[in-house]
């Protein structure tokens, strides 16, 4: 591919599917830094999802399916797609095979594609590489390094600003759009209602209502169109709710220790981490987790959870399978007698 | 004394059985994977895991009451599933009252001492040279069963009395199996390919299909549904992108071993289609269904578990190279509800479309050059 620069203004595409929910503040910072216009998919639709099960391998798991949808629907409007190759996040840890090639499978079977911004993100051998990934995106935009490097400190402060905010229990779309109204005023990290909670105990304060936990890839809890809206109805059904992505670092690394060996799925590791913690940790109810059909990883680390939970036999735990073909009304009835569940339970602890 | 046992994957057990009696280690081969075995895996294992998972978790089942009581499982550090098979078989297996030691041979976490460690668990108190001969008996018997292989899949198509390939092959394995050290071995050898030259053969003008896809189900037939059998009886000759010596002088003897096909060929042709490995054999994949229209094959079947994440990015990226190279790839996905009536008319149909494909072929050559 021909790397010429671009004029200032060229519109970078970024579907609203896969990490968009943990990196998608950073990666606008970075480009928008770089004078470029960053435009996202809209909110997931049926059509989107039909556009990508059409595109799609039948056997392909429901979340790369919706992210085909969301591609096919921004290639058209933009001069650039950011794809990036998510190879690796963390030292020794993978995410998925599928993320690994990801950007190939989009480029075989997606038509009328704009060029692709595919770098590599490969932190499985050193952490320094990250920087390596944006220098090679930011060679579309600007020939200066210096440039490419200071808006890539600019993405990294806002990413922290932002799991500063996921950790204090916001979901993803409040805490963008917190950090937009942010961004408007000034940057700082004053600008923000946050109470400094760090430690895995103040997230499960507060008020006395039933506490469910939700652990699931973020790409299919935080979709409100795949997840049915499973959190605002959990919400609206008087549940106070919580995902693993509200709990600190320190405490998933360290629950996840207790397995027989290191995950190398960095998303996994979250998961099955934050779910044992909660599974112990008093004061969550009711374990709620989401998977899609055919997910490789949930298959493993599902099963790891499941057996825990039945083990420690305190908290109630709904398994939920999400596909393409799910119907509503099915989802929510198994909803509604698990939330009975939990609350049932809870009154009994209650007059004891 | 520990009483050893190991998943089954095709041939493999012959290897690994050699090699752990030459150590004076008992052995508990599993009975063959069969049907039983496969419900034993799909009731007991996760739903969505893929296929080998629940074949390793009943041939542990169905091995334990024959009286093993440690397992020895290879295992990775991903992406693919099988780099954590190992522990969840384990979870699995003691929740059901099994006490299973585990014994899992994988890249060291911290240093090599862990991994040496691990194998003297095994091997007991075998002086290391004498484990060196041990592998290296187990290797030679890898390769003779591979070259057995090959020839079975050129004898077939062309045998005079249908069935004549396989029951020499089957004498033959047998004659590699009785071997005890490598001088044996040597004599073995010679007596199998003896015996498979007595399988006679007419020339014909025959299909040739390369086999790709994830290695466990290409080795192990109960999983393929004895693939190549099948299209050796409709008179096609078979090759597989990953022989069991291939693989291991590419992962375990980091490639010592000169000569042999290597990994690295696939994954340097498959990199206009897919740039980056994916775990599992999905690079590979992609790139042997290149390197099979290059050298003139008619056909790819590409075969997979299902849900198994490496191949599925393999799968959408085929039907790029079948348009671009000009070659039919058929993707066979199989899990425990595959049933034979279903695979025999896609084989057929498949193998009635190259037929077609090569007689046009033959047509048009006569009219240009005839």
């Amino acid at each position: 591919m021909v790397k010429g620069l671009c004029l200032m203004g060229s519109k970078v595409g970024i579907p609203r599917a896969l990490l968009y929910y943990y990196y998608f503040p950073m990666w606008r910072t970075f480009f928008e830094e770089l004078g470029a216009e960053v435009v996202v998919s809209g909110p997931s639709t049926k059509s989107v999802l039909n556009q990508g099960v059409q595109l799609a391998v039948e056997d392909a798991c429901l979340p790369v399916k919706l992210a085909f949808g969301h591609i096919a629907g921004l290639a058209r409007k933009v001069d650039y797609l950011f794809l990036p190759r998510l190879v690796s996040v963390a030292s020794r840890e993978y995410i998925c095979p599928k993320f690994l090639g990801f950007p190939d499978m989009v480029r075989q079977t997606v038509p009328h594609l704009p060029p692709v911004i595919d770098v590599d993100v490969n932190l499985y051998r050193r952490n320094k590489y990250l920087f390596s990934a944006f220098k090679e995106a930011g060679k579309f935009f600007t020939a200066s390094a210096a440039r490419v490097y200071l808006a890539y400190r600019q993405g990294l402060a806002v990413l922290k600003e932002y799991q500063k905010l996921l950790e204090a229990g916001f979901m993803p779309e409040e805490a963008m759009n917190l950090l937009t109204k942010a961004a408007g005023k000034k940057r700082s990290p004053a600008a923000f209602p946050l109470s400094g909670r760090s430690s895995g105990q103040m997230i499960l304060a507060g008020e006395e209502k039933p506490m469910v936990a939700v652990v699931g890839h973020p790409y299919n809890i935080y979709d409100s169109f795949i997840s049915m809206n499973i959190l605002r109805r959990l919400q609206q059904a008087g549940v106070k709710v919580i995902t693993a992505d509200q709990v600190p670092e320190p405490v998933v690394r360290a629950e996840a220790a207790a397995l027989p060996k290191r995950l190398f799925w960095t998303l996994s590791q979250r998961m099955i981490g934050a779910a044992f913690y909660f599974l112990h940790a008093g004061r969550v109810q009711g374990l709620l987790h989401v998977t899609s059909f055919g997910c490789g990883p949930d298959s493993m680390t599902g099963e790891l959870i499941n057996r825990r939970a039945r083990a420690a036999g305190a908290v109630p735990l709904l398994n939920l399978v999400l596909d393409e073909h799910s119907g509503e009304a099915g989802v929510f009835t198994r909803l509604e007698a698990f939330l009975d569940m939990v609350c049932f339970r809870g009154g009994k602890f209650q007059e004891a | 004394m520990v009483k050893v046992t190991f998943p089954h994957m095709g041939h493999m057990w012959l290897c690994v059985k050699a090699m752990l009696e030459y150590l004076g280690v008992a052995v508990v081969i599993p009975p063959p994977s069969s049907k039983r075995t496969l419900a034993l895996g799909a009731r007991y294992g996760p739903e969505f895991a893929c296929l080998p998972l629940k074949l390793n978790l009943g041939n542990f089942i169905e091995a334990s009451a024959l009286g093993a009581d440690t397992i020895l499982m290879a295992g990775g550090c991903g992406p693919c599933r099988f780099g954590y098979y190992a522990q969840v078989e384990h979870a699995i297996l003691r929740d059901l009252g099994y006490r299973y030691e585990l014994v899992v041979l994988e890249p060291p976490e911290r240093h090599v001492g862990q991994l040496l460690s691990r194998i003297k668990t095994i091997t007991g108190n075998n002086s290391w040279k004498r484990v060196y001969r041990g592998i290296k008996l187990g290797y030679q018997k890898i390769r003779a069963v591979d070259e057995l292989e090959r020839e079975a899949h050129r004898l077939r198509p062309r045998e005079i009395v249908p069935g004549s390939t396989d029951r020499a092959f089957q004498e033959a394995l047998k004659e590699i199996e009785r071997a005890a050290d490598l001088e044996e071995l040597a004599a073995a050898r010679g007596r199998a390919g003896e015996t498979m030259r007595s399988v006679r053969i007419e020339e014909r003008d025959v299909l040739r299909i390369g086999i790709v896809g994830e290695i466990f189900t290409l080795l192990e037939p109960f999983a393929n549904l004895d693939i190549e059998r099948r299209l050796g009886r409709m008179g096609v000759e078979v090759d597989r992108s990953i022989y069991l010596s291939e693989w291991v002088n590419d992962h375990m003897l980091f490639g010592l071993i000169k000569g042999l096909r290597s990994r690295r060929d696939a994954c340097q042709a498959a990199r206009p289609y897919l740039k980056h490995f994916v775990g599992g054999h999905g690079q590979e994949t992609v790139g042997s269904a290149v390197l099979y229209a290059r050298a003139g094959y008619d056909g790819v079947i590409h075969l997979l578990p299902f849900t198994c994440m490496p191949e599925i990015v393999a799968q959408s990226i085929l039907p790029v190279v079948s348009a671009e190279m000009d070659i039919p790839v058929l993707s066979l996905t199989v899990d425990e509800q595959t049933g034979e009536a279903g695979l025999m008319t896609r084989l057929e149909a498949f193998v009635d479309l190259l037929e077609r494909k090569r007689a046009r072929k033959n047509v048009e050559g006569r009219i240009c050059f005839g």
